[in-house]
């Protein structure tokens, strides 16, 4: 439900880990209440850009805005953010309780009945010191905290660790509920990249410390196509396209095809015996940033000549 | 239900138009809302919403002031001349295509048409007499 303001505004934001650079000149904004899928391989940025907007880490150099302020040490703006992490430390003797009570303290918004619900969905034992929990129920942990806090921006990194299927639906059905009842910004970073593809109405894809593609989900499901057939029609369909992805077998061509098909595409591939297939949102990503990565190393060779 | 590779406000419009079609959805009945839709396929609400503005432009669905979204009345002629429209492209030249693959001319396929219908009307009738 986007209304064109903006609460978080990135603008060339760098990180650099000693001589490693962990994201590389960003700039991106994130609308109001919307559901964000923050996309990207391990070690892609992910987490150090969900870390600095919520000023669990410092930037290298860049500007970021939340809110429109600046968010280190600023009550104002954090008091609005929630950021799930993956890794998230508790108290060594803490029960689930004392978590969820902290919980209530920091976020305005803290919904008790909530997180009473989840906590009978998710079967969290409510007497296990939280590090004696498994890892699917520590993660139940952060999910129960980052839903029943309703921050005007929830940050999920990789939550489902060790969740089981049946868990994960519960936690995608309970978001897009509750964020129905009460839109609000979300920003989930998966790798589970089809089972999220339905609930994300923009897609941000960070490689290598880059954003690759920033866009509508919606705009971005009929942007490739697999073009299947005889390899020397394929070839000559695709002459003059962007590809992204090319497979044989024997005589035949799986070949990946960047921009959406016309009817006048449809009626060649049809009289030329080819077969189109849909390229899921999870390929599509797979395929742009192994292309990227393929051009970095092009490039580096070009360089090298 | 969702398919990839389309964009699924479309499917999202389709499936409440294949219900005006078959019926199931009447004529100035409540259509189901954005958030009904999103939660029964388990999509991002704004995308539901997308679909359904889709219909509304098409004049297929109405909106009454605080009660919610109707089918329009005149909606399943509307569909049903659409889609006829658009069942050569998408149902005949994907048929032609694959008979001339199998060496089937347009002569074998009226025959083979023409032979299945009639045995479907056979145990339709068959079925109406028990």
């Amino acid at each position: 439900m986007t209304t064109g303001t903006h609460v978080i505004e990135v603008k060339n934001l760098t990180k650099h880990y000693r001589d490693v650079v962990a994201v590389d000149d960003v700039s991106f904004t994130i609308e109001k209440d919307t559901i964000y899928g923050l996309l990207g391989r391990n070690g892609a940025g992910k987490t150090t850009v969900m870390s600095i907007l919520t000023a669990q880490n410092f930037a290298t150099s860049g500007d970021v805005r939340v809110f429109g302020m600046q968010p280190y040490e600023n009550a104002k703006v954090l008091s609005r953010m929630c950021f799930v992490r993956e890794s998230q430390k508790y108290p060594d003797d803490a029960l689930p309780q004392h978590a969820f009570r902290t919980a209530k303290l920091f976020f305005p918004h803290w919904d008790d009945d909530l997180a009473a619900q989840l906590i009978d969905e998710f079967q969290l034992p409510q007497k296990t010191r939280i590090k004696k929990l498994s890892r699917g129920q520590l993660s139940a942990v952060g999910v129960i905290i980052g839903l029943a806090s309703r921050a005007e921006i929830t940050f999920f990194d990789e939550p489902y660790l060790g969740l089981d299927a049946v868990a994960r639906q519960i936690f995608y059905d309970r978001l897009l509920e509750d964020y129905t009842e009460h839109p609000r910004t979300v920003i989930l970073s998966s790798h589970l990249i089809d089972e999220v593809s339905n609930l994300i109405e923009r897609v941000l894809v960070i490689d290598h410390g880059r954003i690759v593609m920033d866009e509508a989900t919606d705009a971005v499901r009929d942007r490739a196509a697999n073009i299947v057939g005889d390899a020397s029609a394929v070839d000559a369909f695709v002459a003059g396209r962007q590809v992204i992805h090319r497979e044989s077998l024997g005589n035949v061509a799986s070949v990946t095809v960047l921009g959406a098909l016309t009817l006048a595409d449809r009626e060649r591939l049809a009289a030329a015996g080819l077969d189109v297939a849909p390229v899921s949102l999870q390929q599509l990503i797979v395929r742009t940033t192994q292309r990227a990565a393929s051009e970095g190393a092009a490039t580096e060779e070009g360089a090298l000549r | 239900m969702i398919e990839e590779g389309r964009a699924l406000f479309l499917q999202i419009a389709e499936s409440v138009e294949d219900a005006i079609i078959d019926g199931s959805l009447a004529e100035e009945a409540q259509a189901p809302s954005t958030n009904e839709l999103a939660a029964f396929y388990r999509i991002n609400p704004a995308t539901a919403a997308k679909g359904v503005a889709m219909l509304t432009d098409k004049g297929v669905l109405y909106k009454r002031r605080g009660i919610g979204m109707f089918v329009a009345p005149g909606a399943r002629e509307l569909l049903l001349s659409e889609r006829r429209t658009a069942f050569a492209d998408r149902y005949v030249e994907p048929l032609l295509a694959e008979a001339r693959k199998l060496g089937l001319g347009p002569e074998d396929l009226a025959l083979l048409i023409r032979d299945r219908a009639g045995a479907q009307v056979a145990t339709t009738t068959e079925g109406n007499a028990r």
